[in-house]
């Protein structure tokens, strides 16, 4: 607080900003005091160009490719109104692409968010080893989702007697195995694919986590223990959950953004030949192979985009909507 | 200080902490990917090892071939006098020891250009297809049975029907020129021929009193009956047959993907039920499903853990190599109305029309691929086997004119079928696949998921044929 105070008068500088302008030329009302402004171009700038080149330059591109028929070219002359919207939003494989993400968010998002606080609380409480356990929980972070997946199908979850977790289940008395990934009904693909995104993801959440517990002062816990709650449960339900409400919110809108964007670990574990099973089909693969697999059809690909882009920016704006209103009404 | 608690207070969650935490995040998500490749599209299918169509990964980490260019061919711009242009070429990972080296040493004995090969594992349709749409195509491509509908309407490929002339014609097989031509001009010179075959373990069969299987009923039996303990009986795919077995299927009742004239081929009340029999073969138990290495590799078959399995003719030097003569092969049987088949397609080898050196491109397909015989015969049968597209280089190939090499090239010209047709669009495949799998692995009503598949079919057919 004290600091903003202190920067801001000379950042707009009311009072002598006029009589400073009368004085010197425009150049310096440019650059600002001491050069200000030129520093903050000078920082700044490279960022926001490289931004505009690859973010926005391509979503506006996106956007205007959307309204053509636009297939095997970036370039397109056909226009075509909302003629590709339409197709999208009547496609049933598109429309089941978006059920089959909201199965796989309604499981990863709160198991993810469970474990990697629980881990969290488990390494925040360890005194000895402490170093060791967090570098260990968050290595798998660093592990590229490409090379995960391949690990996961081809050796612990292959349909062989001897893949490790047919082994594990041969210990339990099953001889036969079970074909993990091949098989859509039961869904055991479901099993793969959660094991594989929590192995990847819980440690990154629980450094998250982490750094909002470290920011809990401990004067609450002595004031708490002084008032007579309990350690365990009635810490944790009134002392620490209400402190990482930052972080826990953050993590869920981060969690929730990360399922709608699933595909790495969907592709490597489930493709085939270049197809690719319609039954676990998340949007952002359903639009690679419409848009830049084999396909090419970059219009209808890129109204799918959006569409995409515009309901995960509805879902993070009531997310953050509704848990903030909980907390006044709290 | 009183406003010092407020901080600690958790009605503290405003904007600005919200983001501070999720760029705190960002941050440490960079981090982490320090040195990693968790990237997106582009990065996961060069690193995936699933193989395209034609491949065969003898390897599981088939990813571990690198995915970038060999370094021999470049040694040759050296001794150039300067003005040779600049070619790049490329083609899907073989599987094949050797195979790499070998087109490798083919570019680099090319007199008038410098020839740059690259390999690429993973999704290669994909690749190309996305290549071609900007300015990073190659100048000189492989693409399986020719450069697809799409990129020939979009242009985007050159006309090769200058470098036959009337001789060299009538030496390629007609069908697979046509295969790769539209509207009269031929799009890509095809290189060799593939083609899917079921290969059987003889002694297995044998132990189990069966007789190699002429129909889908027989096959199920034999299935059965060959399924013991560890061995399952058959093997057509992780998949379950969904990626090689829809064109046999509709085959099988005499029934196609489209017509000659280019309308449906197929009608959901005949090809449902014959599609149905492959789930009944998924649910049956007796299907080897979850292999380490899919049906394009022998690996599966040469381990005993199937008796019979849908490979490709390309894996018959590792078969023999482990079996010798304990094996046999036979097409795809047949159901009622039908006949037996055997997929057939060729890479064939294809210039992109936005090439600098067009012509040069040309030259170097023609010097490859029609006129250099010596070549032609050391790639189709010295590392995988595969059929030399030209008559005349097929009779001199001596290591296909012996055992099950010489009882395939039998089924080729007795049951041979063009893989798919060229008005096929990958649209009209993509909805097949979807069809294929909801009826084959989820046990759909076949009617109704090949109904949806005509509707699509036609109506792509509608947009090409414009």
């Amino acid at each position: 607080m004290t600091t903003e105070g202190a920067v801001a008068p000379s950042r707009s500088s009311p009072v002598s900003a006029p009589a400073a302008s009368r004085r010197i030329g425009p150049w310096r009302r440019l650059a600002g005091t001491q050069n200000r402004n030129v520093w903050f171009w000078v920082f700044v700038g490279p960022f926001l160009l490289g931004l505009l080149v690859f973010v926005y330059v391509p979503i506006g591109w996106s956007v205007y490719l959307s309204f053509f028929d636009a297939h095997n070219t970036v370039t397109p002359t056909d226009f075509v109104g909302l003629a590709n919207y339409s197709a999208m939003l009547s496609d049933p494989a598109f429309l089941s692409s978006l059920g089959t993400f909201a199965i796989f968010a309604v499981v990863i998002v709160p198991l993810t968010f469970a474990l990697s606080l629980a881990l969290a609380l488990a390494v925040n409480r360890s005194r000895a080893f402490a170093a060791f356990y967090r570098s260990a929980f968050f290595l798998p972070t660093a592990c590229s989702y490409v090379v995960a997946s391949l690990i996961f199908k081809m050796s612990i979850f292959n349909g062989l007697p001897s893949g490790m977790a047919n082994w594990i289940l041969s210990l339990f008395g099953n001889d036969t195995g079970v074909p993990w990934l091949a098989v859509a009904d039961p869904p055991w693909y479901w099993l793969v694919l959660v094991m594989l995104r929590l192995w990847l993801q819980a440690g990154f959440y629980m450094i998250l986590f982490l750094a909002g517990l470290q920011r809990i002062p401990d004067v609450l816990y002595e004031a708490a223990a002084i008032d007579g709650a309990k350690p365990g449960w009635q810490t944790f339900r009134y002392i620490t959950f209400p402190q990482l409400r930052a972080s826990s919110v953050a993590i869920g809108v981060l969690l929730l953004i990360n399922a709608f964007q699933a595909f790495d670990e969907f592709y490597n574990t489930l493709s085939n030949f270049g197809t690719y099973p319609p039954y676990a089909r998340p949007p952002l693969v359903y639009l690679y192979y419409t848009a830049l697999g084999k396909e090419q059809n970059l219009g209808l690909g890129s109204a799918g985009a959006i569409i995409l882009a515009v309901l995960i920016a509805i879902v993070t704006v009531l997310q953050l909507r509704f848990l903030r209103t909980g907390r006044s009404a709290s | 200080m009183a406003d010092k608690t407020e901080l600690w207070l958790p009605s503290a969650l405003n904007r600005r902490r919200f983001l501070g935490v999720a760029g705190g995040a960002a941050a440490a998500a960079l981090l982490a990917a320090c040195g990693s490749n968790n990237g997106r599209a582009g990065d996961s299918t060069t690193a995936s090892s699933t193989p395209p169509p034609q491949t065969t990964s003898s390897a599981a980490g088939g990813a571990s071939t690198s995915a970038s260019a060999g370094g021999q061919s470049g040694g040759a711009s050296t001794t150039a006098g300067g003005s040779k242009p600049e070619l790049a070429q490329w083609y899907h990972a073989y599987g094949e020891d050797g195979t790499k080296a070998a087109v490798e040493r083919y570019a680099a004995s090319y007199p008038d250009a410098t020839v740059k090969v690259s390999w690429f594992p993973g999704d290669y349709d994909s690749k190309i297809a996305t290549a071609l749409g900007t300015g990073e195509a190659p100048d000189v491509f492989e693409a399986g049975n020719g450069p697809s509908i799409d990129a020939i309407q979009a242009g985007q490929v050159a006309d090769l029907s200058d470098l036959l002339d009337a001789s060299a014609k009538s030496d390629f097989s007609a069908s697979l020129l046509d295969r790769m031509s539209f509207d009269g001009k031929l799009y890509a010179i095809p290189q060799v021929i593939d083609m899917q075959l079921l290969v059987y373990r003889k002694s297995a069969l044998d132990k189990a009193s069966v007789k190699p299987p002429t129909t889908i009923d027989e096959l199920l039996v034999a299935a059965k009956a060959l399924t013991t303990g560890k061995q399952k009986g058959l093997f057509v795919g992780n998949d379950g047959g969904v990626g090689t077995l829809v064109g046999p299927t509709l085959w099988s009742i005499g029934e196609d993907y489209l017509t000659p004239d280019n309308k449906v081929g197929f009608t959901p009340e005949k090809a449902g039920p014959a599609l149905a029999k492959l789930h009944t073969l998924f649910t049956s138990g007796n299907l080897l499903l979850g292999a380490p290495a899919d049906w394009s590799a022998p690996d599966s078959f040469t381990n005993g853990l199937t008796a019979m399995q849908w490979t490709g003719l390309w894996t018959l030097p590792d078969i023999i190599k482990a079996l010798g003569d304990d094996f046999g092969v036979l097409p795809w049987p047949s159901d009622t109305g039908g006949k037996p088949s055997a997929p057939i397609g060729a890479y064939g080898s294809a210039v992109s029309s936005k090439s600098k050196n067009v012509d040069a491109a040309k030259a170097f397909v023609k010097w490859l691929w029609v006129d250099n015989a010596a070549d032609q015969l050391d790639f189709a049968q010295s590392y995988g086997f595969h059929v030399p597209a030209r008559a005349s280089v097929a009779a001199k190939a001596e290591k296909l004119k012996s055992g099950p090499a010489l009882d395939a090239a039998k089924i080729v010209q007795d049951y041979g079928h063009a893989q798919t047709p060229m008005l096929w669009s990958p649209a009209s495949s993509t909805a097949m696949t979807d069809a294929a799998t909801n009826i084959i692995k989820s046990g759909a009503d076949p009617v109704a998921e090949l109904a949806k598949v005509v509707t699509k079919v036609q109506a792509e057919l509608t947009r090409i044929l414009k």
